[in-house]
This record gives C-alpha cells, structure tokens and sequence, in this order.
C-alpha cells in the first residue's frame, strides 16, 4: 500500500501524470507492462478480448433464443433437451457457455439463476454479470429468502407459484425461459425479442408486456 | 475452503442494489484485469479452477470488501508470481528486470474470436458407471477441505434428490491445484428450502446445486413400517 500511496499522494515526474490515476490504474499497468513485455500476452489479445465482451456479446443473444423458443415448438423442445446445441443453431456459444442448461418458467414454478459461490453467469447469450450479480448481498440472499429479492427487483409473484434457485455450482450454465407475455400473439420473432429482459433470463425480473414496451 | 467466497444464505449484506446505467466496466483498469486474467488463463500455465482458488483464498475480511476486479487483480497478480512469471519488484515498479519462464501457449490477437467463440468445454468420459440415477436421495457431505471445492456449506450434510445426471466433468478440488482433471460424474441435486434453511425458509422454495459424485452420499430408503 505504501507503493499505492506515493503514486497517489504526490504528483511524480511520470509518463502519464500521476495525480490523474487511481492507485489501481497504476498497479494494472504495472502488471500489464510486465506481462506484456515478456511475451505472455500479446495485446491485440487484450484489444480483442475487451471488445467483444464490451460490445459484442449480450443479453440481444439470449433474448433472440426466447423468442425462438416462442414461435418454435421444436426449437424450443430441442432447447430444453441440448441447450448447446440449440443454441448453437443460433450461432450463439463459446466461452462461459459450454455447457448450456435452459429452465422453463410455469404457473406452477419461477426460476432463479445465482452463483453463491463466485459469479458464473451464461455468457454467450447474456454477456458479463452485472456488478449486483457477483456482489454478495444477492449471492447470500437468493438461496435464501428469493421471494424477498424478488420483490427488491418489483417482482411479486403468486403465492402459489414456486420459487426454484439454480445456484451454478459447477461448469453447466443456467440461463431461464420466461413464459411468453399474454397479448403477444401477433408480433414476430424481432418485435418479442425486444420484449424480453436480461433479468428475465436470470429470473429477477419478467419479460415486458407489449404495452409497457410500446 | 470455507472462505469469503462461499456466501449462501449469510446475513448483513444489505438490499441488492442495480445501478441505474450498469457499465460492464467501471474504470479502464477493470477491462484490462479482465482481458489479461482471460489471456493469462489461456497460457496454460494454471486453470479457471486454480483461478478460482485464488480469489477465493484472499482473506474473507479483503474478499468481501475488494471490488470485483480488484479480487481479479489480486489474484491474477499473485498467480503470476507464484508460477515465477514476474517478480515481486517487477509488479511494483512495471520494469522486467528477469527473464521470461517458457509458457505452453499465447493468446493471439486474431485467434481471440474463433477461440472464444468455440469455448473451452469441461466435459470429459468418465470410464465407470454413475453410482446415482435420478430420483434417489443424497446426502450432501460434511466435507471442509481447506483447498478448493464446489461444495457450498449451506448443502452439506443435507439430503436431496439427484435430478440430472449430466455426464462426467472436470473435477475442480484436485484441478485447482494442477493435480489433474479427474473427472467425475456431476449431478443437479434439489434440496427443499425447509430442508436447508427450516422454518425461515420461504413457502414453496427449493435449490438445486451441481454436485460432482465425491460430494454424495447415498440415503437408504426409509424402511417400510
């Protein structure tokens, strides 16, 4: 720490100004420069692996296999029994997804998806976690009392409908097929992807109903 | 190990709190500690279990008050340290002042997208036969290895039902410390939330975990009266 604090207390002669960068900033570029400099890592590998999980991979993709999964029976009865695979129809996959589980929402049972244990979350469909879901209030709270997470996120669901926690303890990767929002029947594959929510793939939320998306 | 890391069912933590804009990254250095935790994992020089295993040992009080990215960072930092790929004075002061260890592999630029897109399955054949089929009872063990495991406490010594059998998977206690992969089967198992958490628990509530076959014990079936 007190290497931290020289860099953040003083303003030293370096290349990049110190006052300007975080004590963190400085430590990363530390740790990159060594890295790099050795050969461990080449960064256009950096480049590219921070744009596509900035900008390219998210939950649009998950959303696109709720939708088929609503239009097509036999999309949807593939999804449920080989997820990868369905997806892969898709051209959805890859890493932090490799081993793809989809669980349907019923009248009779919500689901919801959490990793107690670090922050697996199913990333060719949804992207990055967000922070609240690697964060530990909902990582100790949804195994527990989900009915009062739920109702932290505006969900309340009926009291006869069960509560079913998914925690990914190991490397199989959860993602949720919510139902599909009544007064739907009209709208194609496109207009009901754009219906369907990142928390309703990981069960803290719903999907939007038309009129609310409207 | 029964650290920081192993968070269900604890109190105290507060409301769950989304941010309103949500960035995936929340100052530069947080893309960069994940594009070179990414890279570095690719080099083959450790694994996502040893990984795991080092976040996770940072002591719960640092565990539990570091950022997200900064328990990355600390690892990843930590990791490189202990396989010799950087030195201590190297880390601090940004300037290689040792030669580089041979690494099995470099992630490459334009092998990033075609690489990361396959994925890095974990699946592997398992050469016995499951010892559980779905529908039995298990008792989760009351395991507490001070190494790395995918045992959550809040199931231990309780009793599910095995739903899934999902084929036979990396084992993470021994991978984690580069003592092999030996797969085992994994299963889902569901507990019913009165069984784990007795009369807080909400109506109508049940968890599942993966569970590799190691952590299980079989339940005789209750003796007929």
């Amino acid at each position: 720490m007190a290497h931290d604090h020289d860099h953040a207390d003083h303003d030293h002669d370096h290349s990049h100004p110190a006052s300007e960068l975080s004590p963190m900033e400085l430590r990363v570029r530390a740790l990159e420069s060594v890295l790099v400099e050795k050969g461990y890592v080449d960064p256009a590998a950096l480049d590219a692996l921070i744009e596509t999980y900035e900008t390219k991979v998210g939950p649009h993709n998950g959303a696109r296999v709720v939708a088929r999964a609503w239009v097509d029976p036999a999309f949807r009865a593939h999804l449920m029994a080989d997820a990868t695979a369905a997806m892969r129809e898709l051209g959805i996959g890859g890493r932090g997804g490799e081993h793809m589980v989809v669980v349907a929402n019923t009248p009779e049972e919500h689901n919801l998806v959490v990793c107690t244990l670090c922050s697996c979350y199913p990333w060719p469909v949804l992207g990055l976690p967000p922070v609240w879901y690697k964060s530990p209030p909902y990582r100790s709270r949804a195994v527990i009392e989900p009915r009062a997470v739920l109702a932290e996120f505006g969900v309340t669901l009926p009291a006869d409908q069960r509560i079913r926690v998914w925690d990914s303890t190991a490397e199989l990767r959860y993602m949720v097929l919510p139902m599909r929002p009544a007064g739907t029947e009209g709208l194609d594959e496109a207009a009901l992807a754009a219906l369907v929510t990142r928390d309703a793939m990981i069960g803290t939320g719903l999907p939007r109903t038309p009129e609310r998306n409207a | 190990m029964n650290g920081g890391q192993d968070l269900g069912g604890m109190h105290g933590f507060g409301p769950v709190a989304p941010e309103a804009d949500e960035p995936r990254f929340h100052a530069p250095w947080e893309k960069r500690v994940f594009g070179l935790a990414m890279a570095m994992g690719f080099t083959g020089t450790w694994n996502l279990d040893a990984s795991r295993a080092a976040r996770e040992a940072l002591p719960p009080g640092e565990y539990l008050t570091s950022s997200y990215y900064a328990i990355w960072f600390k690892a990843l930092a930590r990791q490189a340290e202990a396989h010799g790929l950087a030195t201590a004075d190297e880390l601090a002061s940004g300037t290689v002042s040792t030669p580089a260890l041979p690494v099995k592999r470099v992630l490459r630029g334009e092998a990033v997208a075609p690489l990361f897109a396959g994925g890095f399955p974990s699946d592997r054949p398992v050469a016995t036969p499951a010892r559980f089929a779905p529908g039995e009872r298990v008792r989760a063990r009351r395991i507490n290895p001070a190494g790395h495991t995918r045992l959550p406490r809040y199931v231990r010594g309780q009793v599910g039902t095995v739903e899934a059998v999902h084929g036979g998977f990396v084992f993470p206690d021994t991978n984690a410390n580069l003592a092999g992969e030996a797969p085992q089967w994994l299963y889902t198992v569901r507990f019913a939330g009165r069984d784990l958490w007795g009369d807080a628990a909400e109506a109508g509530h049940a968890v599942s975990v993966n569970a590799f076959e190691s952590y299980l014990d079989p339940v005789d079936p209750e003796p007929a009266a």
